[in-house]
């Protein structure tokens, strides 16, 4: 293991960390920011070029974005007074300490591993692209859909409950709003012509 | 410790760190916040097993982690959107306040 690998590492699992166990929701936020970039760096180091910048345009500068305005959105940027962990946090705990444990063990006991690295491979943009049109493109269209279903979904839910019956009532108003001058203006002219 | 091991094991400590974070923090958008790292450190054992796996030049753990990232910016949405229309509903993110399956 490199120098390079270490600290990126060690950086990401400490902002890993801290986005999830800091008080105030807007700094969780940064903290993950600072994770999902070294999540890309270390795609970079393991020579993933492509997807470490798919990671940094879609995780760093999308849905960390997205989070942010979630937590403005419901209101949630103060620091909260009450305590920050449900009541069966400690459960939680040890839990996921039993998930690492079986994971590393795992990793560090399995006999099959290869130990060294190949060559890099030509990872390159032209043949990604190659294979996502070809091999791939099956999948490609179907994460189209995915995307598209998701988008229209995710407006519908966040949609506003009572906005048609608001729309039923705007309707309404505007389909008066005509009838009425001429209701109004009527009685003049029926009573000038009187005079 | 070879270098794969170190990979998969900073990938086991995320996924731990994300399944704490997702089962004991009150806050609804942190739950989603703990899922997309577990989701992060699967995309991260995707890249080390086909960077030292056995031909790395078929691209096939690069095409996985390129529609898992895509799935994941999907789930984001629509589980933020869930999120502030709960909070419209409830006003309030918090886990252990919303009980009720009938608003």
């Amino acid at each position: 293991m490199s120098l390079p690998f270490i600290i990126i590492a060690v950086v990401t699992l400490f902002a890993a960390a801290a986005a999830m166990s800091l008080r105030n929701l807007v700094h969780c936020a940064l903290s993950l920011v600072v994770a999902l970039a070294g999540l890309a760096a270390l795609y970079l180091a393991l020579d993933a070029q492509f997807v470490g910048f798919a990671q940094i345009l879609v995780y760093v500068g999308a849905v960390a974005i997205l989070i942010v305005f979630a937590v403005l959105l419901t209101r949630s940027d103060a620091t909260p007074n009450q305590a920050i962990l449900a009541p069966g946090w400690f459960t939680g705990i040890v839990v996921s300490a039993v998930v690492f444990a079986t994971l590393g063990w795992a990793a560090l006991n399995s006999p099959g591993l290869p130990k060294k690295m190949p060559p890099a491979p030509e990872a390159t943009v032209k043949n990604i692209g190659d294979l996502l049109m070809t091999r791939y493109v099956l999948p490609l269209e179907v994460i189209g859909l995915l995307l598209t279903a998701a988008l229209i979904g995710a407006v519908i839910i966040a949609m506003r409950d009572d906005s048609p019956k608001a729309k039923i009532e705007d309707g309404g108003l505007k389909m008066e709003k005509p009838s009425a001058p001429s209701s109004i203006l009527h009685p003049p002219f029926s009573s000038g012509g009187h005079v | 410790m070879t270098p794969l091991q170190g990979c998969l094991l900073v990938s086991a400590l995320l996924f731990a760190i994300g399944l704490a974070g997702a089962v004991t923090r009150r806050n609804a958008i942190l739950a989603l916040v703990g899922i997309e790292l577990m989701l992060n450190a699967a995309n991260l054992n995707f890249i080390a097993f086909w960077r030292y796996g056995a031909h790395p030049e078929a691209l096939t753990g690069m095409m996985v982690v390129i529609f898992s990232i895509a799935i994941a910016a999907a789930e984001a949405a629509v589980g933020l959107a869930l999120i502030i229309a709960i909070y419209r509903h409830y006003r309030t993110v918090n886990l252990d306040e919303i009980k009720n399956l009938k608003g």
